[in-house]
């Protein structure tokens, strides 16, 4: 069941568009604020207040990768895995936050704390390696300042 | 009509196709996956490339899609230069990266589109030698088996499921490489047409469930055409069978009537064939000593026909030559129709309606060119399914136009289309008690108790034509909404008036006669269809006959003592006590049918009957189409047509009605001597001597196995085929191999086109007619000078009578029709028969808690059927579910009585 | 040297009344007073601008299309999408200067009588999306936005919509499906967006920095715009470079400097210990230039000329000590990730073409490998896809195979990637 807030929030988004279906995303946004992420009552809900089934819902969810349809954790480390990050060697912190969190891309630690997924180019090149941890973003990253960073995060 | 140049060839092609479907109508062979004739392009598969080139001096030219290019006068296209032959190859070779090559066990093979795509490309080496990415399958219901690795992304199958058919539970999940076809969690398709998808899938993803059960490959099944019984809509269909069983029903195309498509009551309804309740042998009942021998039971049959006082009872699903044949056998004064009373009202009053009128009934092909819609208390979507699909077709219609002017582009273009179009429907109306399937793309919709809705529909027909008398009372909010509705029809160029029996009020039907008259008084063109309740309710009222009422009173009198019954179960004509009182009048019963049911049980001879598969005969569907289904296989057993029962016991009786007619042929002959009006009906098809090439045309593909062994196991030595002596067809592999006449074509196939995309090559124009003409005669035309007799009187008021609900039929796709339940699949989709809706506000005033059984009473024959609440239903209105077995309430609507409510 | 798109740019950004106070808005009351909207579109065919979005289209001829005269809502969508790998120019305007970008585009929707507007932002501009939303907040309040604008009978309401991900969005059509609310999977065009777009209707999308030059041509004319170039193509440009550069960043210079200028001068040159190889000059899904370029002007025509695109202008510096194959790899890698899967030779191709990438980097190559790359960036050319992406993709690529095919065959001759030691 959607929460008053996000019936409301979702409520909004419609008035802006010329059909319901027109405000999927928007709400499938709302319901992963509220949430961390989409599941499958998560897009029958989206179904419910936009009249489309939860096929058609669900279509648009899965095509979107920052639509999250499996749990996540309460952080989410977004990698920059594209050209200038791969030149200036994004490898090399890959390899870090897999020892200090013992986990590889798409899997979240053991304590809810993190879920780490590789990210195509964040736009911030000339300033790679990047990568986002939720909405802050790091850039000219070295390897050694990693444990500190996700140190801010419980 | 333009001209082209193919590989420096000039043609002249039609200006609104696109160059794949020019090509493809000359014949050339050109793949393709993602185009299909009814859903227009999309681009995605990228398989049709050709070049293009800017003018004679252009060597170089351009890759382009040939789907997605219109035909322009002077377009110079070349199909075989090799950059574009040899990016046709790469793409197939893009395509079975990560197919399986399973095609030995895959249910598609030998009948797949992407195996012929394969060799016509000359793809045949494998480059990639990487790991496949794999799916996981879903099951989907009792319909559809689902192999999703085997996908080649074309999205065929969600641009038919929900952009065509508006079906909602299958999608595209996922992005990139990753995309998968299916529903969000496993579960039966929704949607009445999901059986396409096994023919519009061109590989093996979706194949058809109820095949594998007894799986048969194409080229190893016998075929013919056949139209399918499912309805009054009269589908062409090609049934394929092997070891005596119905193996498959596939679409069999025609141009007019269902066009690529089948519903999935039409596709999946014919397991009642191979049914282990088949009546096989003939018998005499009470249980006859000995061998029932067939000469011994006719000349039975004959003796109780010669000395008893005979009467026949037809039916609305056996053919016209069978019901002929039993009326002459009886005397034309002695047949009766084996319809419902209500059944029979309704069809001889929509026969009436369209051949006295003066508006056309049309095609479903012409219904989808309808700008405007107007349904009267019909649910079509079960009552006629693919008229729902038609009329899906046909709301598109009348936005897309202004649409493809707007922004230039052409119907074939259908991303744009759509994407112009948004949600724009063209207007459409429904009167309607109940919800309907359609409503979703209704303009406006109005509820209420059909007497108050025909009341409406008057209304129309008064402000379109003062003569029709006024109706009064009316709210504002109705005044408005027939404002409105008159307003949409005079706008319309080809507005589409639907009504039918499904109802049980005749009363839709006459205003909707009123409406399309009026409206044909003004010079429009309108179109009225009106559904009727089985695959030849209409054939039969133009055969003519008494009503079944009469029958039981001619018993009551004594007048007759027996009774010969053709294909029917009177159960499911008339309510239980009244077909019981019906039987315990007659001494004889005699019964040719195939199925033992109830009325079976009540039969003192049984004679088995050919059903539409092991049988030749002609049905007339609600369009007055008249259409031939031809044997599929000779039966095991004493099966066979009803017709030749009935010439053979005239034979053994010595009656002259029927004197020397041995076949198809003959007695199609005399049927249409004795009644003009159904003249045309001998010019079906080519008649039992016709042979192309001297030869006849065969029902087994040449590819046809295991001939010589497959009956080994009874008798090594082959079996001489059987004769045919009915048809132009033959039983065997051998005969004429090329292109037969449109009604003999019994399966679509052509070198190097195994799959249903043959089809291409039998039309005049992609989409268009067969060569030759479709199929079918149509027996009635609108009468130019006819005179119009508006029907005058609109219903009262609708008032609930204290003490009393009315009982009003709901009809389904699943569950209504008779032999279709015979398929497990669809029985299992069917609704609970012992359900009764009532207004909650009913059940509430009446004390009954909902789900608690609720005793009634219809005159005077007592009921108990449970209680369930129904929002929709007005006060004073209930309804159950038609034609579910075993029902013993057949006759409807009718008022009936509350007792009480018992708690169970 | 004038930078009129970056002259302004601060951090935090100009607000509203700053922005005026520096002249901003003067184009807004410039266009709705004094002209008519089809001078604008005029005005931009003369400047001969060209969109900044990767395809270099004349803007002025892109409005021409637009149906003037035909009934129900128009649109215009500002793309910031900006996802294509090495571009990074976008988030500089969009961040530092919001109040420009809503400048162009009151302007813009002027030009094509549109009513409505859309920021598409990507996701991962966090910052840029609280400046965006806040600026137009602003706008609003001061009348720029919203009914009468300006007191002219000219009205505009404008929205910001965030993505949820996939570089496909950046690409025109799909981004309006997006919009829509659906799968971002590209239409085909005809018809072009310019007849029906979103929902259907009329719609221009722009780049933003197309977008931002707006008013500064509005203000001061055609002649100005040509005279910041040095070339044909007019204007000033967003360069970037990054890789093992001294100074890896983004300037405005007049169109057409070298890439030496950039390479050298702006961004410092090489950092030490690293060679100069080659180039992708502008984005991902462009040919690689090397050394014999240097010379070249960065325009549209004089990158075309030395076989490539100015793309963004955003280049991407490949150096000596990083695997070529390894390099190529990794673009291929993004491709296959971000392709929608609607045709067959992008959804299938690319993964295969980054398998057979991955297998020559891992020492696992053949020799018939490289004939099969070669194919696939022929069979995914422009034309033989559904949109750009594949044909994109194949630039780097092809490209590759051509200047830095020693390396491909070491790795197949020696089993291994010679780049790691
Ligand atoms: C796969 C793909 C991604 C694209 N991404 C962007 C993008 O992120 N930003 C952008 O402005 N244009 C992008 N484009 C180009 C747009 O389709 C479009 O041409 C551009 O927004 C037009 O703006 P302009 O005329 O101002 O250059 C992309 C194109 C493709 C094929
Ligand atoms: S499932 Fe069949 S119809 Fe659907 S995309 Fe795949 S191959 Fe095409
Ligand atoms: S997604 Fe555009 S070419 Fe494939």
């Amino acid at each position: 069941m959607l929460t008053t807030s996000e019936k409301e929030q979702i409520e909004k988004e419609i008035r802006q568009v010329p059909v319901k279906k027109a405000a999927c995303i928007e709400a499938l946004k709302i319901v992963q604020d509220h949430r961390r992420w989409v599941s499958d009552e998560g897009i029958q809900d989206v179904a419910d207040i936009l009249e489309m089934s939860t096929e058609e819902v669900d279509s648009i969810a899965t095509f979107y990768n920052l639509i999250f349809r499996q749990p996540v954790g309460r952080h989410i480390i977004l990698l920059c895995d594209s050209i200038s990050c791969y030149v200036m060697g994004y490898k090399e912190l890959h390899q870090q936050i897999v020892q200090l969190l013992g986990i590889q891309y798409g899997q979240t630690t053991l304590d809810g704390r993190f879920t780490l997924l590789p990210n195509p180019c964040l736009g911030t090149c000339d300033h790679a390696p990047a990568l986002m941890v939720d909405h802050d973003l790091y850039r000219d990253l070295r390897k050694e300042e990693l444990e500190n960073i996700l140190a801010k995060y419980t | 009509m333009a001209t082209i140049y193919i590989d420096n060839k000039p043609f002249d092609v039609k200006n609104s196709k696109n160059l794949l479907e020019a090509c493809l109508q000359l014949g050339l062979d050109l793949p393709y996956f993602c185009w299909h004739p009814a859903m227009g392009s999309v681009g995605a598969c990228r398989q049709c490339a050709i070049k293009t080139y800017k003018d004679e001096d252009d060597k170089k030219g351009r890759i382009v899609m040939s789907c997605m290019e219109p035909v322009k006068e002077n377009v110079r296209i070349s199909v075989n230069d090799i950059e574009s032959t040899e990016f046709r190859n790469q793409i197939i070779g893009l395509l079975m990266t990560n197919h399986p090559h399973d095609c030995a066990v895959c249910d598609e093979g030998g009948a797949c589109h992407l195996q012929d795509m394969t060799v016509m490309t000359g793809h045949s080496y494998r480059d990639y030698r990487f790991t496949k990415r794999t799916h996981r399958n879903q099951d989907l219901g009792p319909f559809l088996n689902h192999e999703m690795n085997r996908c080649i992304q074309c999205y065929r199958c969600v641009r038919f499921y929900k952009d065509y058919a508006g079906g909602k539970d299958l999608n595209v999940f996922a992005a990139n490489n990753k995309v998968f076809f299916g529903r969000q969690k496993d579960g039966k398709l929704e949607s009445e047409f999901s059986g396409n998808l096994a023919e519009v899938c061109p590989t093996g993803v979706f194949t058809d469930k109820t095949l594998l059960s007894h799986y048969t490959r194409k080229w190893d099944m016998t075929y013919a055409p056949s139209i399918c019984q499912g309805c009054s809509i009269g589908c062409n269909i090609s049934a394929g069978e092997r070891y005596g069983s119905i193996r498959q029903i596939t679409n069999r195309y025609n141009g007019e009537v269902n066009g690529y498509f089948l519903c999935d009551r039409g596709r999946y309804g014919y397991e009642f064939v191979n049914s282990s309740q088949r009546i096989q042998h003939p018998a005499l009942r009470p249980h006859h000593n000995g061998t029932p021998d067939k000469d011994h039971i006719i000349n039975h049959v004959a003796n109780k026909l010669r000395s008893g006082k005979a009467i026949g009872i037809g039916s609305p699903r056996a053919s016209l030559e069978s019901n002929f044949a039993l009326r002459q056998l009886v005397g034309e004064k002695h047949f009766y129709l084996g319809m419902s009373d209500i059944d029979h009202d309704h069809t001889a009053l929509a026969l009436k309606i369209l051949r006295d009128g003066p508006v056309r009934t049309p095609s479903l092909h012409e219904m989808e060119k309808a700008d405007m819609v107007l349904i009267l208390g019909e649910d079509v979507t079960n009552t006629a399914p693919m008229m729902a699909l038609a009329v899906r077709q046909a709301v598109r219609q009348e936005p897309m136009h202004d649409a493809m002017n707007e922004v230039h582009i052409a119907a074939w273009q259908d991303a744009a289309v759509r994407e112009a179009v948004q949600e724009k429907k063209g207007p459409f109306f429904i009167l309607n008690t109940f919800p309907t399937p359609l409503d979703e793309l209704a303009t406006q919709i109005q509820r209420g108790a059909p007497d108050n809705l025909a009341r409406l529909a008057f209304a129309i027909s008064h402000q379109l034509d003062a003569s029709i008398p006024a109706v009064t009372g009316l709210s504002d909010a109705e005044t408005t909404l027939v404002a409105t509705i008159v307003e949409a029809l005079l706008a319309a160029e080809h507005p589409l008036i639907i009504s039918g029996f499904g109802s049980g009020y005749d009363s839709f039907m006459k205003a909707a006669a009123n409406i399309s008259w009026a409206l044909h008084k003004q010079g429009k063109q309108p179109m009225l269809s009106l559904t009727v309740p089985e695959c030849n309710s209409l054939g039969l009222e133009m055969l003519g006959g008494h009503r079944l009422d009469s029958a039981l009173d001619v018993l009551r009198h004594g007048d007759a003592d027996t009774i010969v019954i053709l294909e029917n179960d009177l159960y499911r004509r008339a309510d239980k006590h009244v077909i019981d009182e019906l039987f315990s009048h007659a001494k004889e019963v005699i019964l040719i049918d195939h199925l033992y049911n109830q009325t079976a049980e009540r039969a003192t001879v049984i004679l088995p009957a050919g059903t539409f598969a092991e049988a030749d005969g002609t049905i007339v569907n609600n369009e007055g189409r008249a259409q031939r289904y031809f044997q599929v296989f000779v039966p095991k057993g004493e099966i066979q047509e009803s017709w030749r029962w009935c010439l053979q016991i005239a034979q053994a009786a010595g009656i002259h009605r029927l004197n020397g007619l041995m076949s198809l042929d003959d007695i199609t002959w005399a049927m249409c001597t004795a009644i003009p009006s159904l003249e045309l009906v001998q010019q079906l098809a080519p008649h039992a001597e016709f042979r192309m090439a001297g030869q006849k045309i065969p029902r087994e593909p040449h590819r046809y196995s295991g001939r010589t062994a497959m009956t080994a196991n009874e008798n090594v030595s082959e079996p001489k085929p059987p004769d045919d002596i009915d048809t132009p067809l033959s039983f065997t592999m051998e005969g004429f191999r090329g292109e037969a006449p449109a009604p003999l074509i019994p399966f679509f196939w052509s070198p190097g086109w195994n799959s249903v995309q043959a089809i291409n090559k039998f039309q005049t124009e992609i989409g268009g007619a067969l060569h030759g003409g479709d199929p079918g005669k149509r027996l009635l035309e609108p009468r130019k000078d006819a005179v119009i007799h508006f029907f005058t009187e609109a219903p009262e008021p609708y008032m609930p009578i204290p003490g009393h609900v009315h009982l009003m039929p709901i009809y389904q796709i699943f569950g209504s029709e008779e032999l279709s339940m015979y398929t497990r699949g669809i029985a299992k989709s069917a609704a609970e028969f012992f359900c009764i809706y009532m207004n909650p506000e009913d059940l509430h005033e009446w004390n009954i808690e909902p789900g608690a059984w609720f005793n009634f009473e219809i005159d005077g024959h007592s009921y108990v059927m449970n209680a369930t609440p129904n929002n929709w239903l007005p006060r004073g209105i209930a309804a159950i579910n038609a034609g579910l077995p075993k029902a013993e309430i057949v006759d409807l609507p009718q008022c009936i009585r509350f007792i009480h409510s018992s708690t169970v | 040297m004038e930078r009129p798109l970056t002259q302004h740019i601060t951090f935090p950004p100009l607000d509203l009344r700053a922005y005026e106070a520096v002249g901003g808005y003067q184009s807004v009351r410039k266009a709705l007073k004094d002209m008519a909207p089809g001078d604008i579109t005029a005005l931009l065919k003369e400047s001969n601008m060209k969109g900044r979005g990767g395809a270099g289209f004349s803007t002025g001829m892109k409005w021409s299309f637009v149906p003037m005269n035909v009934s129900g809502p128009k649109y215009l969508v500002a793309n910031a999408d900006e996802m294509e790998p090495g571009t990074f120019k976008d988030r500089w305007l969009l961040e530092g200067n919001p109040h420009q970008l809503i400048e162009g585009m009151i302007v813009s929707a002027y030009a094509i009588q549109a009513t409505e507007s859309f920021v598409f932002l990507r996701w991962a501009y966090k910052v840029a999306a609280v400046e965006i939303h806040k600026a137009i907040k602003e706008a609003y309040a001061a009348g720029y936005l919203g009914k009468n604008i300006l007191g002219t009978d000219f009205s505009l309401d404008m929205h910001l919509h965030t993505g949820v991900g996939r570089y496909m969005c950046g690409e025109e059509t799909a981004l309006l499906n997006s919009l829509e609310g659906k799968r971002a999977t590209p239409r085909a065009k005809p018809p072009f967006p310019q007849v029906s777009g979103l929902f259907g209707k009329p719609t221009i999308v722009n780049n933003v920095e197309t977008l931002c030059y707006i008013p500064h041509i509005i203000n001061n004319g055609a002649a100005w715009f040509q005279s910041l170039s040095h070339t044909n193509d007019g204007g000033t440009k967003i360069y970037g470079v990054s890789g093992r550069v001294k100074k890896p960043g983004a300037w405005e210079l007049p169109m057409g400097v070298t890439m030496r200028e950039l390479i050298e001068e702006h961004a410092g040159g090489m950092q030490d210990g690293y060679k100069f190889r080659g180039v992708l000059p502008g984005g991902a899904s462009t040919d690689f230039l090397v050394e014999e370029h240097m010379d070249i002007k960065m325009d549209f025509a004089g990158v075309a000329a030395a076989g490539s695109r100015l793309g963004t202008g955003t280049m991407v510096v490949l150096d000596d000590r990083t695997c070529p194959v390894g390099f190529v790899h990794n673009l291929e890698h993004f491709f296959a990730q971000e392709s929608c899967g609607f045709c067959t030779p992008c959804r299938e191709g690319l993964p295969w073409t980054e398998k057979l990438l991955l297998a020559i980097e891992q020492g696992e190559g053949r020799e018939e490998d490289l004939a099969m790359l070669a194919s696939h960036a022929k069979m995914m050319g422009p034309g033989n896809t559904f949109c750009a992406l594949a044909p994109g993709a194949m630039e780097p690529l092809q490209s590759a195979l051509k200047y830095f095919r020693d390396d491909f065959e070491q790795h197949i001759r020696e089993k291994r990637c010679p780049y790691h030691a």
